[in-house]
């Protein structure tokens, strides 16, 4: 029984980490209906930087990730301004074709400065340890902090959403970007301000995803799979579904995986093929369109 | 000199031309109607002359400024505010953030601030935290004015704003006009209720075809001009 409750919350918890890498991918998406396949990449990306200040600064993850964020909501808003802004119109494919060649870049770009082995951010003692929660069950500190962490995000993408001027922008954006640019909002400024957001929700997906396990280069695209995933069993457009469906792609994946090891990446699109068979608008959808 | 002037406006969806060189011009404190059939051009004035559309910058004069081509938000900025034709509301906004995102990124104070939008129509004090779509087509016309307004316009345009409303609603909305005229806003009214139009305008102005068909005082237009101008012949 303790096997099985063990099992499950290492699926929530791992549930926490896809949700981070779904967080960022959800909001551009509801924004500016861009599908960004270039998502894994920049969260592979965003672990390099991590890794790169760690180093250098010779500071924990934790901090390196901190100091990392504006630095990546940088990136992120002149990414937006200089080329994404410039695919955005009434067809989708242009977008679509420029974040796959973005994605084929920064895999490239990352293999010629890295090389292509194995990255990891070290964290020391906390990687190992562990909080008891009584009957036998213990979980991860690092585990733990994840999901605090998706939490933490998707609170914090809420209030920015619900309670600043800047969200309302986002969300009259979203819903009519004709009459938005009548109340004074330059969408262009908006969509770049939101692709930098995405950026620092990257940073702190990054960080889990080099201190749970290793990276190299050319890990992205399955990451923006399970983001991908997310998003669309929660729902899209919304947050907390956001988290909702990387738990239910975790505790897929590790339930399948306790089976037998050989299933735990196939539970978790199995899982994600039976939500869509049985909810093909995903968990929460919005009431609106 | 007039407030707001348009000059040989041209406007084009894609290779269609929607306008052909219109010349207009508004007064402060003025109120202009302008009528016309439908597909004569009216609502694509107003997408023009906000920006929505592109102009030639000579093509429509803000106090002697040419601002022709601007992009919208800086339309906006300089005081030219429409409530669009449908109402547009956005969905996933209440009704209060509705109107406080006609202000958006404005620190000067003007005028109308959301107390002042609220008294002007109560209506909308009580369904506040309501969901934009929830509310009737008269609230709603309420609430696309009132974020109109937010912005502190010196020119208000307002785009069919009568369509598809009971006439005890239409009445009680025209009932603001003159408070939002006292508060030094002119107004360009695009109307098909022409006799709604005829009655609050200093001045009318017909399309017809993207074409200016007929222009004066209400009291000077008889309704067999009018008609004429309206339908052609």
């Amino acid at each position: 029984m303790s096997g099985l409750i063990d099992t499950v919350l290492q699926g929530v918890m791992l549930g926490g980490l896809y949700a981070l890498f779904a967080a960022g991918l959800s909001l551009i998406f509801g924004i500016m209906r861009l599908v960004n396949l270039a998502h894994g990449d920049l969260i592979v990306l965003a672990a390099f930087v991590v890794l790169v200040v760690t180093q250098t600064l010779g500071l924990d993850p934790f901090l390196a990730t901190l100091l990392s964020m504006p630095l990546l909501f940088g990136f992120g808003y002149v990414l937006q301004r200089v080329l994404l802004n410039r695919t955005l119109g009434r067809d989708i494919m242009p977008p679509l074709l420029v974040t796959f060649g973005l994605s084929i870049i920064i895999q490239n770009g990352l293999l010629e400065v890295f090389s292509a082995d194995s990255q990891r951010l070290g964290a020391g003692a906390i990687e190992t340890a562990s909080v008891p929660l009584g009957g036998g069950v213990a979980v991860g500190t690092v585990q733990l902090l994840t999901l605090a962490s998706a939490v933490g995000v998707i609170l914090g993408l809420k209030l920015l959403f619900y309670h600043t001027e800047l969200g309302r922008a986002f969300r009259a954006t979203s819903d009519d970007p004709e009459i938005a640019q009548l109340m004074g909002i330059d969408n262009r400024r908006v969509f770049a301000l939101a692709m930098g957001v995405a950026m620092a929700v990257i940073g702190v997906a990054a960080l889990y995803l080099g201190m749970r396990a290793n990276f190299d280069p050319t890990i992205g695209p399955a990451r923006l799979l399970y983001a991908f995933e997310a998003v669309i069993i929660g729902g899209l457009g919304s947050f907390w579904g956001t988290l909702a469906g990387g738990i239910v792609i975790g505790v897929a994946q590790t339930v399948g995986g306790a089976i037998n090891p050989e299933w735990q990446i196939l539970a978790g699109h199995v899982a994600f093929l039976a939500v869509l068979v049985l909810r093909p608008r995903g968990l929460f959808p919005r009431v609106a369109d | 000199m007039a407030l707001l002037e348009t000059h040989r406006l041209t406007a084009f969806y894609g290779d269609f031309q929607a306008l052909y060189g219109i010349d207009l011009d508004l007064d402060a404190g003025e109120t202009l109607a302008i009528i016309g059939a439908n597909g004569a051009g009216k609502s694509t004035f107003l997408k023009t002359v906000t920006g929505l559309l592109r102009a030639e910058p000579g093509g429509v004069v803000l106090d002697g400024r040419p601002i022709g081509g601007l992009p919208p938000a800086e339309i906006v900025r300089l005081g030219i505010s429409l409530v669009p034709e449908g109402r547009r509301l956005f969905p996933s906004l209440s009704v209060e953030e509705n109107l406080r995102i006609g202000a958006y990124g404005r620190r000067e104070p003007g005028y109308w601030t959301l107390e002042r939008i609220y008294e002007l129509f109560p209506a909308l004090v009580e369904r506040r935290e309501a969901p934009s779509q929830t509310l009737s087509g008269g609230e709603q016309q309420m609430a696309a004015i009132g974020r109109a307004l937010m912005s502190n316009p010196r020119v208000l345009l307002c785009d069919e704003i009568s369509l598809g409303l009971a006439p005890v609603v239409i009445r009680r909305i025209y009932a603001a006009l003159p408070r939002i005229k006292a508060q030094g806003a002119s107004v360009i009214l695009v109307e098909q209720d022409i006799v709604q139009a005829l009655q609050v305008a200093d001045r009318v102005y017909c399309f017809q075809e993207g074409r200016m068909s007929l222009t004066g005082r209400p009291a000077e237009l008889d309704a067999k001009r009018i008609h004429t101008a309206y339908f052609g012949t």
